[in-house]
């Protein structure tokens, strides 16, 4: 059944009851066409366009837990198109055209909230980096405006303009850079991906990869063997352990990455704002909660929960910059699982194995890619060829050194991107 | 976390700087080819579990150690100087 305002007045209007979940809960089948490993968000919008765009219907999700306990569930949900190098560029580009669309072709409110993101500079240098990203989004033709002091301040006001040590001299605005609701993403995609006959299978985690000949025949899960033509492993932190199931072994070190909610106050900050001088940035959910971040830990981790250094660095650093945020209590931290590569940048490839495919390495930045990275991925994994926007997240970039897309030019180290 | 470092004791992780899994301390040699390479640079075993990898003292005796460690819970089992696990 559909959503619309006037069903949201009717249930008011009767209780409540009239609501269904959204998707089965189908027994495994013995064989599909293709299986997907991960019911993340990745995973989930792969087999929404399979089905959409490639008729491809008799096909599952398997999902070790829950849809939407990973870190689709997870991030601090910023949604933008603010990469300058080839190939993220006209990923990144995609993905946000599609979320402008999201929730009219998926029936569904995502709570997409394009509320503009400024990003801050400090210096006369930062400021000409953010020029050169701005004009090299421009030429992609996405938004940039930059702003000089004065144009900030009339955005954020509350910022600490004068401070000492970092003095705000402006900030690159992407007025159609935003945030999402992240849970109702992967919802919206699982209920897409239901109605047209995908099977969502929770609680079943693959075990083993099955090749004969050099060719995939399926998986081994916890809930038997499933036959398969075609499998995608689309496992985010977990991607080396389900790739060694096939004898891969991948330019990915799992990392944490921590994340911060204030309790819910009246609005206060209206765009999602990034630190220029540390690692922070912060945006405020319409529940009302600050939800902001930093960086990674650092240190290559499985743990789903990060060290107290990086909570007062983050701290600090939301101190520094926006001093009334002291008045705030933050309610609750979490950590997720990241799949950091080498050059900060994704995989979306076939393997040596025929039949076997990737969608991995999105390190902290993979939210905003959910529907780009899945639309792509069903194309490659459909058709066998690479869809044009997501053509240059080769896995033989790395052995070969062509086309590497280190975005913040920190070099060949999986923690620095 | 704390890292008992064989010069200075158990000290706070903020001392440390992370440099990544200990497989860099095996630096092939020129010619040893590109997959030599690529797996030194790049591909990482990344487990679950127990891991060797290599640390800095930066703010303390200056020293790069090799940790293991288990990345599922973050306990730290030992530290070693890394020019002797080299030899
Ligand atoms: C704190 C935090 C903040 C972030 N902020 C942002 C942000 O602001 N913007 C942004 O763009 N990105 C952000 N990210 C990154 C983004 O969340 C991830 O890159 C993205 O969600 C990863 O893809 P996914 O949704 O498919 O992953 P997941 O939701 O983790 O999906 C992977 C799934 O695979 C399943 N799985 C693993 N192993 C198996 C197995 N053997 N069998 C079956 N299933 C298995 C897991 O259970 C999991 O559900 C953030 C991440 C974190 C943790
Ligand atoms: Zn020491």
């Amino acid at each position: 059944m559909g959503y619309s305002g006037f069903r949201v007045i009717k249930e008011g209007l009767f209780g409540q009851k009239g609501w269904k979940p959204v998707w089965r809960d189908p027994e495994p089948k013995p064989e599909y066409d293709a299986v997907i490993i991960g019911g993340g968000g990745h995973g989930l919008s792969t087999a929404y366009y399979l089905a959409k765009e490639h008729g491809m219907t008799n096909i599952a999700v398997l999902e070790k837990g829950y849809i939407g306990g990973g870190n689709v569930g997870r991030n601090t949900t910023i949604v933008r198109a603010n990469y300058f190098l080839p190939g993220n560029s006209e990923f990144y580009s995609h993905s946000l055209k599609l979320w402008e669309t999201m929730e009219q072709d998926l029936n569904y409110n995502v709570m997409h909230s394009q509320r503009g993101l400024i990003n801050l500079f400090h210096s006369d240098g930062q400021r000409d980096a953010f020029a050169r990203r701005g004009n090299a989004m421009i030429n992609q033709g996405d938004d940039a405006v930059l702003l000089d002091r004065e144009g900030v301040r009339e955005y954020l006001p509350y910022l600490d303009f004068d401070n000492v040590r970092f003095p705000i001299y402006g900030g690159l605005l992407h007025p159609r850079g935003g945030t999402a609701r992240h849970d109702a993403v992967a919802w919206g995609y699982a209920r897409g991906a239901d109605q047209r006959g995908v099977d969502i299978i929770q609680n079943c985690e693959v075990t083993g990869i099955d090749i004969e000949g050099g060719k995939v025949k399926g998986v081994q899960t916890t809930r038997g063997v499933i036959r398969a033509k075609k499998v995608g492993i689309v496992v985010a932190g977990r991607s080396g352990q389900v790739a060694a199931m096939a004898g891969m072994r991948l330019p990915i070190e799992s990392h944490v990455l921590q994340a911060f909610v204030t309790e819910g106050l009246k609005p206060v900050i209206d765009h999602v704002v990034s630190f220029g001088m540390g690692h922070f940035y912060i945006s405020q959910s319409d529940k009302g909660g600050l939800v902001f971040g930093g960086d990674i830990d650092f240190y290559s981790s499985y743990a789903a929960r990060g060290n107290l250094p990086m909570k007062e660095h983050v701290m600090d650093a939301a101190m520094t910059l926006m001093p009334m945020i002291g008045k705030a209590k933050v309610l609750r931290s979490w950590g997720g699982i990241m799949d950091m590569t080498p050059d900060g940048s994704p995989i979306i490839d076939k393997t040596d194995t025929e039949g076997l495919f990737i969608d991995c390495g999105w390190c902290y930045g993979g939210f905003k890619a959910v529907p780009g990275s899945g639309f792509s991925f069903a194309h490659l994994m459909a058709t066998g060829n690479h869809h044009e926007p997501a053509a240059k997240f080769r896995l033989d970039r790395f052995r070969t050194g062509v086309g590497l897309m280190d975005e913040e030019g920190t070099g060949s180290q999986h923690n620095l991107h | 976390m704390r890292i008992d470092c064989p010069n200075c004791g158990e000290r706070d992780r903020r001392e440390f700087y992370y440099q990544g899994d200990a497989v860099v301390l095996n630096r092939p040699s020129e010619d040893a080819g590109a997959q030599a390479w690529d797996d030194y640079l790049h591909n990482r075993a990344n487990p679950a579990g127990e891991t060797r990898d290599l640390w800095f003292h930066e703010g303390g005796c200056r020293a790069w150690l090799v940790v293991e460690r288990n990345t599922m819970t973050h306990a730290v089992h030992a530290a070693t100087l890394a020019e002797k696990v080299k030899r």
